[in-house]
């Protein structure tokens, strides 16, 4: 046995070892989702190449579609846009120069003379010297224009959440800034499948969309596609495990983490959790959110981003409005705490199984 | 007597300056009745990096067009004083940026442009917006939020819109991208339109505006970036807020050309330099009106408090847009003071009918509140309202004209 195994009871203790080895393991485990959105030929493929695949797509079926942004023409940072460039030419898949501001700017330009424009924001940290552009300009045009001008071929996209080791600036999840703004959609993708099929409807959809994709499902999140042409609805809620006692609503990455605590749930406590995956933050399924929650009575929100002003608060403000007298106990936030995105401290920051099975606990307790 | 003088002065300062030659071969005695094109002299240009002599200085002008021009430049000049006097009177409300003082930079330009070009602007828009073909009835109703306006009344003061008008916009210098892309997608789809980016002194410090500068060269964007140079960002004069006052050469890269505002002939000249230089594909270029606003920033600002009486005075005097190409073309014997008139008394009629249309009209429905915020209502049918339960329904009113 070697000093440092020998140290490691110790270590523990003092709660140094579990950072150490935390940080180097995923916080949750990919699950698939149980079944293909469309029948047909399918493809195993992680995220990034579902994605690539969605615009190599997009490309084909309109040749007004654009692709553009730091780095997309040589495939971008996590790839989404390989080879793309190759395929369409530098006129319709070309880098940016390092603008964000300039870019949205640009997009929403394109987009208002109906041409498709896929923007991409390399991470969705860097995307705030855009938020004048995608708040005053994308989401308002329609409406100050009396519905003479709008900019709804505009897509954007932006990786977002934790990631293991991100720090401060490359691990936000800034859904809650956008979606305190009517006149954009925003959408989080769970996978690959959906990832494909959220990025389809966007760039066909004929509002400003805002797709924030975890970068941490990338390579990670692997499942069978389908290779044929598909949309997932926006604005529309998926259940994902049926339960009876407590509804556990997520989105991205933390869905994940809320189908592993339903199953240590069910193993430990035998409470039957149902899990919705929320896919569109704006708008968002009301719909679905709260008839399960009149069914079980208790309701956990979990997400990435900090707790105050988060999406979660929205979400338990309805509920409690719509909800009241089902409600069996007080609705729970289980998110990021009130710091900046911490470097070391990541897996003490995340809303882990083991916060969000706490939650449980206390609801069921109440 | 002293206005006599004055009138004289002017006269000769014209006839000395101005008037080259007489195209048209008519006798000397009857040339204010009979000459059809008469050539002027313009001020330089000042150009930067611009490889040939820049635009022409000799520019010559027809009577019709020096006929357009004066109503053009009339209309929105009566269009702001009307602007003005209802935003005292309080039937318009909100914001308000009144474009008196510039008008040859809106008329000039326009004049150089061809069908299927682009505009899109800042908030003191009132002045393009009539010139992209809205009337001025459409302008009035929309400030004052009714519902023949060109918004449906839903824009107000700086969000005025019109065919290849993408806009006024409430956001200093958020245009200026918006119009980079705009120029793109021209280029893109092959149409060999330009667009004209306009901004302000104030906004020229905006960093977006340097981003795309940088991208447009990258790309040979056909834009054209205007810099309209009225003196003052706000409260701020431009040698306050700027290191470098020259801003026709703050594009670094993107090549320059001053031009005197005030002067309809040389902004037309100018324009027509520069759409030339953007649709042959050498990518983007950028002028400089020199140009001066005789009202405050907006109704709020007096517009007295950091600049004197005086200096309003002399430019109305001396520079005002209008008076100088009205008397030039008068002293050329291009056009005569009965047609003037008769264009003055026209244009009063058509403003004063405008402003009892956008007093008298209907405001726009309340339920169109929760309209055309998105484009279809199939996941957004209702809006919340104040009192839970009694959601508000979303809806699109029409097609918007881009798609």
């Amino acid at each position: 046995m070697s000093l440092i195994a020998a140290l490691s009871p110790i270590r523990r203790v003092l709660g140094v070892t579990f950072v150490r080895q935390s940080r180097n393991v995923s916080h949750f485990t990919y699950q698939p989702d149980d079944k293909a959105p469309i029948e047909g030929e399918k493809q195993k493929m992680n995220m990034f190449t579902a994605i690539n695949n969605a615009m190599d797509m997009a490309l084909a079926k309109d040749d007004s579609t654009l692709l553009f942004g730091e780095d997309v023409a040589f495939g971008g940072v996590f790839r989404c846009s390989l080879n793309l460039k190759n395929k369409y030419g530098g006129d319709r898949v070309f880098n940016t120069p390092l603008c964000e501001q300039g870019i949205a700017g640009f997009a929403i330009g394109v987009a208002a003379m109906n041409v498709k424009a896929i923007a991409e924001i390399q991470f969705a940290d860097y995307i705030f010297p855009a938020f004048d552009q995608i708040v005053n300009e994308a989401a308002k045009y329609r409406y100050r224009s009396g519905n003479t001008f709008d900019c709804g071929s505009l897509t954007i996209r932006a990786p977002c959440g934790a990631v293991g080791h991100g720090a401060l600036y490359h691990s936000q999840s800034p859904e809650a800034y956008f979606a305190h703004t009517p006149g954009l959609k925003i959408v989080v993708p769970r996978g690959p499948n959906k990832a494909k099929g959220l990025l389809l409807a966007c760039i066909n959809d004929k509002n400003p969309c805002l797709v924030l994709e975890p970068k941490t499902l990338y390579r990670s999140a692997i499942e069978d596609v389908p290779l044929g042409y598909f949309e997932s609805p926006l604005g529309q809620a998926d259940i994902l495990r049926v339960g009876g006692d407590v509804t556990l609503i997520g989105w991205g990455t933390q869905v994940h983490v809320l189908r592993e605590t339903a199953e240590y749930a069910k193993r430990k406590l035998n409470v039957n959790c149902e899990v919705i995956d929320l896919v569109s933050i704006l708008p968002w399924d009301v719909e679905t959110v709260c008839n399960s929650v009149k069914k079980t009575g208790r309701c956990i929100i979990a997400h990435e981003a900090p707790v105050t002003n988060g999406f979660g608060a929205e979400i338990a403000a309805t509920v409690q409005e719509e909800c009241f007298l089902h409600l069996e106990a007080p609705i729970q936030r289980v998110c990021g705490w009130d710091t900046p995105f911490p470097h070391v401290f990541e897996p003490f920051y995340l809303p882990d199984k083991y916060r969000c099975l706490e939650a449980i606990k206390k609801v069921i307790d109440y | 007597m002293l206005r006599k003088l004055i009138g004289q002065f002017f006269k000769n300062r014209h006839q000395d300056e101005y008037i080259i030659k007489v195209t048209s071969a008519v006798s000397n005695k009857n040339v204010k009745n009979f000459s059809s094109e008469v050539e002027f002299e313009v001020k330089d240009f000042k150009l930067h990096r611009i490889e040939d002599n820049g635009p022409a200085t000799k520019v010559s002008v027809n009577k019709d067009d020096a006929l357009k021009f004066y109503r053009q430049m009339l209309a929105i000049r009566r269009l702001e004083s009307a602007s003005g006097s209802m935003y005292k009177e309080k039937a318009i409300r909100g914001f308000c940026h009144l474009y008196s003082g510039q008008e040859a930079c809106a008329v000039g330009m326009k004049a150089a442009l061809r069908p299927g070009d682009d505009v899109i602007t800042a908030y003191r828009c009132h002045g393009w917006t009539y010139l992209m073909g809205a009337s001025i009835a459409g302008i009035l109703c929309e400030l004052t939020g009714h519902i023949e306006g060109v918004a449906r009344g839903k824009g107000g003061s700086m969000h005025l819109y019109a065919p290849n008008f993408y806009g006024g916009n409430g956001i200093v210098g958020a245009q200026v991208p918006l119009g980079a892309g705009l120029a793109f997608a021209q280029k893109y789809r092959g149409k060999n339109g330009v667009c004209v980016a306009l901004y302000g002194d104030g906004a020229a410090n905006q960093g977006q505006i340097f981003e795309v500068f940088n991208m447009t060269k990258l790309w040979n964007t056909p834009v054209i970036y205007v810099c309209e140079n009225n003196g003052y960002g706000m409260g701020t004069s431009a040698e306050r807020a700027s290191a470098n006052t020259d801003y026709y050469t703050r594009g670094d890269f993107v090549p320059g050309i001053w031009v005197d505002g005030m002067d309809i002939l040389a902004v037309r000249e100018a324009t027509r330099y520069t759409v030339d230089y953007a649709s042959s594909g050498k990518g983007p270029i950028l002028m400089e009106m020199a140009t001066y606003r005789y009202s405050g920033h907006s109704m709020s600002d007096p517009g007295t408090s950091y600049r004197s009486r005086d200096e309003i005075q002399e430019v109305r005097q001396k520079r005002d847009p209008i008076t100088s190409f009205k008397e030039k073309v008068i002293t050329a014997g291009l056009v005569t003071e009965a047609e003037i008139k008769t264009i003055d008394s026209e244009i009063k009629k058509e403003v004063d009918e405008a402003i009892k249309k956008a007093k008298s009209d209907p405001g726009i429905n309340v339920e169109e509140l929760t309209w055309d915020i998105y484009c279809k209502d199939d996941n957004l049918k209702l809006v919340r309202n104040v009192v839970p339960h009694t959601e508000l329904p979303h809806k699109r009113f029409n097609k918007a004209q881009n798609v």
